[in-house]
């Protein structure tokens, strides 16, 4: 019995603080790729580059972490506020494959781009010391960081769910997001709302890269392929443009492949794939979009 | 150049633009093989005697021309795009490799064949299932797929080798002419054979008139389904055998090196191969030839100029595909056209 809380608080506690990650990157993509139907496989280049940045400001000058992390979404947001207007806005009206093709070139660009700047191997920082060692849970010990992620995770999450529910930008958001003609005609500049949306997005993005850092085991250039892939399919389980969605696809997905993976090392990571596969095939547009 | 006159005519006809002699003139004279189609052929032979020392390199491009091609028949004429491509590939490579690792079956072309088949099988049953779906959710299924398929053949490690893939030694092809893996003689000639072949099967097919039928599918997918065209038993058909041309390819690449490692199977793969034919240019047979010639070039000489192994290369595909997104209609056939539109205008007016 013992031993099965156990193995159940560590699946948990892992698997959530997996899913956190998940949703703070994913969020961005989701709302990107439902406001505008842009397919934006460049994203995980942005949460790559927000890594990049926090090892730089956080190693190598000193900065605090959450500082560094700040510091991070902001040179992302406006990076990707650059990129928006220079290529992104170009493609709106084309056709997907056109945004997938000019958006696996700016993962390209970006992997080498990194590989000059911070070179191939994985990089780590230290954490602050107050994120260090064991929360005592009473029957259990856990990682303080992934309790820290846990909290921030939550915490971003009632943050936007409360930013789009309540604030005048966020009911714009989801009008745009319904019927983008109609939120047009009542006078909300959906461009302009985009730009926000985008930068808003890619730097969550970046915090998630800076987060992720030591859960992922350092950042490295071939990050912006590897989760990619997650961060695609947590979007298309969510339903996209659907924050709610987005937020139960990171916790399923998440919590799913960490128990896959703790429960059979050999592999198991197939098992996110097959649930992937076997959602969008009974609803493809996602377990929380509209039919 | 002649695939996309007659696609153009096809859809020009069908809009009421095109006279019906000129039409008929179109779609009955258009197949016929042209001068200038010897050319990837001569170079493909020249470059073999010129350039020795570039072999491993040439036989690579002549494959992944072939994998290219697999790809064109679904992206280009059906209009089927697929993020997962490499699932095919690589299980064509995997078949090829354990027949011969783990079955006893050394003999090259028997591999082939079997791997076809079995990538066939497979494009057949995920075709039937995923192409209900349609734009992002095919996108990311035929990706989740690919991806599964990647982390199976991490999982069952002790059949496919896993990270470190397994090395083998294919017989004599044909039980005649032994793979030669230093000068890689016998080797690219048999990636040529195959790779012709491969070639005049889809280019027959594409004037076949179910390539008719496919073109169709791509431009007006209703309209197909109101003139009672069976749309998703041809999208099928049409996946079927692009996949089991990937798988051909596949067989081929792992045959020629005599070894296979999970890459085959990787998301990567399944992304350069797409930027690779858009590179070329999409339903355009000859795409398919440009664009991987072009990115392996660049790829293999970049590499050379900056003597590194650093993913360096990977700017300069990225500026090039950004900048023939956003600049050109399509790929570098498309500018070719464009340049000779413009030459055409320039000596007229």
């Amino acid at each position: 019995m013992d031993a099965f809380v156990n193995a159940l608080t560590t699946i948990l506690v892992f698997g959530l603080a997996y899913a956190m990650l998940l949703f703070i990157i994913s969020v961005g993509l989701s709302i990107t790729m439902g406001l505008m139907g842009f397919v934006n496989l460049a994203h995980g280049s942005f949460a790559m580059v927000g890594g990049y940045v926090t090892v730089t400001t956080a190693g190598d000058w000193g900065v605090p972490f959450i500082p560094s992390l700040l510091i991070a979404f902001v040179v992302v947001g406006l990076l990707s506020v650059l990129f928006e207007r220079l290529l992104y806005a170009r493609l709106y009206k084309a056709p997907e494959l056109d945004q997938v093709l000019m958006t696996i070139g700016l993962v390209f660009v970006s992997i080498a781009a990194v590989t000059f700047v911070w070179g191939a191997d994985p990089l780590n920082i230290q954490i602050p010391d107050f994120l260090r060692g064991n929360v005592d849970l009473g029957f259990k010990l856990i990682p303080t960081y992934r309790a820290f992620m846990i909290v921030i995770g939550a915490l971003i999450a009632i943050l936007l769910f409360y930013g789009l529910e309540r604030t005048r930008v966020g009911a714009q958001v989801r009008a745009a997001v319904d019927n983008r003609r109609m939120a047009e005609s009542m006078g909300i500049n959906t461009g302009r709302l985009f730009t926000l949306v985008f930068a808003l997005g890619s730097g969550m993005a970046a915090i998630g890269g800076g987060l992720g850092i030591q859960i992922l085991g350092g950042v490295k250039p071939t990050f912006a392929f590897e989760y990619l892939v997650v961060f695609l399919i947590v979007v298309a389980v969510g339903g996209l443009g659907n924050i709610r969605g987005t937020f139960f696809a990171a916790l399923i997905l998440g919590v799913l492949d960490f128990a896959g993976k703790y429960l059979l090392p050999e592999g198991g990571a197939f098992f996110i794939y097959a649930v992937t596969l076997i959602v969008l095939l009974w609803r493809p547009q996602g377990l929380f979009g509209k039919a | 150049m002649s695939a996309d006159t007659s696609t153009t005519a096809a859809a020009a006809a069908t809009a009421g633009r095109l006279d019906r002699a000129s039409a008929r003139r179109i779609l009955l004279h258009d197949h016929r093989i042209r001068l200038i189609e010897l050319l990837p052929w001569v170079i493909a032979l020249g470059v073999f005697f010129l350039f020795p020392g570039y072999r491993l390199l040439a036989t690579q491009i002549l494959i992944m021309i072939l994998f290219a091609l697999s790809l064109d028949l679904i992206v280009g004429y059906a209009g089927i795009v697929s993020l997962g491509h490499a699932a095919f590939f690589g299980t064509g490579s995997y078949v090829a490799a354990l027949l011969v690792s783990s079955y006893g079956v050394p003999e090259p072309v028997t591999g082939v064949v079997a791997a076809v088949i079995v990538s066939a099988a497979l494009g057949f049953v995920t075709g039937w299932i995923l192409l209900r779906t349609h734009g992002l959710t095919l996108l990311m299924l035929t990706m989740a797929f690919a991806i599964m398929l990647h982390e199976l053949a991490n999982e069952f490690a002790e059949l496919t080798g896993g990270f470190d893939g397994i090395n083998f030694a294919p017989g004599p092809i044909l039980g005649i002419f032994d793979f030669d893996p230093l000068w890689y003689s016998s080797n690219y000639f048999y990636a040529l054979v195959f790779l012709f072949l491969g070639f005049l099967f889809v280019r027959a097919i594409i004037y076949s008139p179910f390539g008719r039928a496919l073109v169709g599918i791509r431009e007006n997918t209703r309209r197909m389904h109101a003139v009672g065209s069976p749309v998703l038993w041809r999208m099928v058909t049409a996946y079927t055998i692009s996949a089991g041309l990937a798988g051909l390819a596949g067989a081929i690449y792992v045959q020629v090196q005599g070894n296979v490692t999970l890459g085959v199977l990787s998301f990567e793969l399944s992304g350069e191969i797409l930027v690779m034919l858009i590179l070329g240019g999409t339903g355009r047979l000859y795409g398919a030839f440009i664009g991987a010639a072009v990115y392996k070039l660049l790829e293999s000489f970049t590499e050379q100029i900056l003597g590194t192994d650093q993913p360096y290369w990977m700017l300069v595909i990225g500026v090039v595909l950004i900048v023939t997104v956003l600049f050109t209609r399509n790929g570098f056939i498309g500018m070719y056209d464009d340049a000779i539109a413009w030459i055409r205008r320039r000596r007229r007016s």
